[in-house]
């Protein structure tokens, strides 16, 4: 549905965006992931024809976003940053001119201003005036502003910014849901929220896509990914560790804490798709030296750890301990 | 769907004029400065006529201040509040947002200018004016305003600070009129040649302008609005454009 093509933008001397290519089906929710700055707004901009790239090709629903800029903004419903929306207006106002800007006429518009109201739930405010609401429902009126088309594809700067935890967990579960038969792109700085909806990430930094792959994927990146952890007590963490270093599947033992009654250390496998292998491993030898197990953690790896180790300059990498 | 969109911004922006108090605020102060003006500075009473000359000379004067007030948030808003980018991602080419935007206000300030027939009534019933005469001075005074309007839009596109679009845009406007001033033009008569004052002058709404209070429609005025409107829109476009690239 998107088609993203070595697209350039340049402000004055600065690289905004530097050759970024991307595709996004139906069916798919590709998260945009990347610093302040990275240049993820700037490529939202241009998909959604808001700013012309200095170079490279944008195609939506097959329609060239230079070329036929009507039709291929007529699929797409978007929410901006900061989710501005017209202050004077009603949101039942507001969603209305959205509707008819659309071209939703009549008894379908009526329709369409309801569905988007019930999902992202305006009851409450439907005719009060958007500078009378809190910033979570401005942010939701906007939201329903873009879904009120029931658009084949949806983009979304930072659609969670500055909602409660429960509306956050709302708004995800309303991508999640939608992404089954929209292509959706959003972008976000909340790792979690990756993995809560999207299909596929793409970490953009300075202006540049430096990962492009499934949350998994990304995931085992880690360094952690894989590991095991176990806490055994009546055994030193020395004693523990060199247990572990033993075991063939093993690349690097570390011991997270000891006390007299009990350690606590990791093992790393080669690769973190030996971990089952790794755990079984582990069980065995605990029950071969019959030390008493107290707890055992797996880990899937990080994606803050992932996303720190891609994004960081070089100079703060080595500066990290 | 072309001109479903041009119409859609436009009963959006003007409804949105008549949810603020500012738009009725303005509606009185302008009605008491015509009003004023006509009457107090225009010696209506005292000039003996059977004319609405007092009301339409000093027009050019007070939209210099008033159609600013109204355009110079036409853009600017837009920008600071980020709607820009909702409104020209939405399905409709910029110049029917620019179009809609800019027509909405011009009807605003028609609505303002009609609720001045109280002195037409007045002069009809004080005496036997030329009403072609009068209808002309509106067909001119709406025009004017217009192209007054059309420059504020273009200024109010250069900026985010509605402040600093309403005086960028005085000053052009100040300009326009000067340039066809008599007392501007008699000094540049000193020591140009009458051509240039022409040219000059040409320039100026207020040529355009005086021929509409004679009660004279020469296509040529009508002309000459239509294209300070067609110009600063067109321009109002090539800036928003500059904006948008970056």
């Amino acid at each position: 549905m998107i088609k993203v093509e070595n697209l350039v933008k340049n402000f004055g001397p600065k690289i905004a965006v530097n050759d970024v290519s991307f595709n996004v089906e139906r069916g798919e929710v590709l998260g945009f992931l990347g610093p302040n700055g990275a240049g993820k707004s700037t490529t939202m901009r241009m998909v959604t024809g808001f700013i012309p790239p200095t170079a490279g090709r944008i195609s939506v629903g097959g329609y060239d976003m230079l070329a036929n800029p009507i039709p291929a903004k007529r699929l797409i419903g978007y929410l901006p940053e900061n989710a501005p929306s017209y202050a004077d207006m009603t949101v039942h106002g507001f969603l209305n001119f959205a509707a008819e800007m659309r071209a939703i006429d009549g008894d379908a518009r009526k329709r369409a201003v309801n569905r988007a109201v019930e999902m992202c739930m305006l009851e409450n405010v439907l005719y009060q005036t958007i500078d009378t609401l809190s910033k979570g429902y401005r942010h939701r009126t906007c939201l329903a502003q873009s879904i009120i088309h029931d658009p084949d594809i949806l983009v979304m700067d930072e659609p969670t910014d500055g909602l409660d935890p429960n509306q956050k967990h709302e708004v995800r579960n309303l991508i999640k849901r939608m992404g089954a038969n929209k292509a959706i792109i959003f972008s976000t700085h909340i790792l979690e929220e990756v993995d809560a909806a999207c299909s596929r990430v793409i970490i953009i930094d300075r202006g540049k896509i430096v990962a492009n792959g499934t949350p998994d994927e990304l995931r085992r990146r880690s360094h952690r990914a894989g590991a095991v952890a176990v806490v055994v007590s009546g055994v030193s963490a020395a004693q523990l560790s060199e247990a572990l270093a033993a075991i063939d599947l093993v690349a690097k033992v570390e011991t997270l804490s000891e006390t007299p009654a009990q350690a606590i250390v990791r093992a790393h496998p080669q690769t973190p798709e030996q971990k089952p292998a790794l755990v079984r491993a582990v069980l065995d030898l605990i029950a071969q030296q019959q030390w008493r197990i107290e707890d055992l953690r797996t880990e899937e790896g990080h994606f803050d750890e992932v996303f720190r180790s891609i994004t960081l300059p070089d100079t703060m990498k080595e500066a990290r301990p | 769907m072309s001109r479903g969109g041009v119409m859609t911004i436009v009963k959006r922006e003007l409804a949105g004029y008549f949810v603020s108090p500012v738009a009725y605020v303005f509606l009185v102060i302008f009605l008491l400065l015509t009003g004023f003006f006509t009457f107090t500075v225009g010696n209506f009473f005292e000039r003996g006529e059977a004319s609405l000359v007092s009301f339409f000379t000093w027009h050019p004067w007070l939209y210099l201040f008033l159609v600013p007030a109204v355009g110079m948030r036409l853009w600017s808003e837009e920008r600071r509040l980020g709607t820009m980018e909702l409104l020209l991602t939405l399905p409709i080419a910029t110049w029917q947002a620019i179009l809609g935007k800019f027509l909405a206000s011009w009807i605003f300030l028609a609505i303002a200018l009609a609720l001045t027939f109280p002195v037409i009534i007045t002069v009809n019933w004080l005496g036997d004016p030329d009403n072609g005469v009068i209808a002309s001075g509106y067909v001119g005074s709406v025009l004017l305003a217009g192209s007054y309007l059309a420059v504020s839009c273009m200024t109010s596109a250069m900026t985010r600070n509605q402040v600093i679009s309403f005086i960028l845009s005085v000053l052009i406007l100040l300009f326009l009129i000067l340039c066809g001033y008599n007392p501007v033009t008699d000094l540049l008569s000193r020591w140009a040649s009458p051509q240039v004052v022409q040219i000059v002058a040409a320039f100026s709404v207020m040529t355009h302008f005086e021929a509409f209070q004679r009660g004279i429609l020469d296509s040529r005025d009508v002309v000459f609005f239509a294209s300070v409107i067609g110009f600063a829109l067109f321009t109002t476009g090539v800036i928003i454009r500059g904006l948008r690239a970056g």
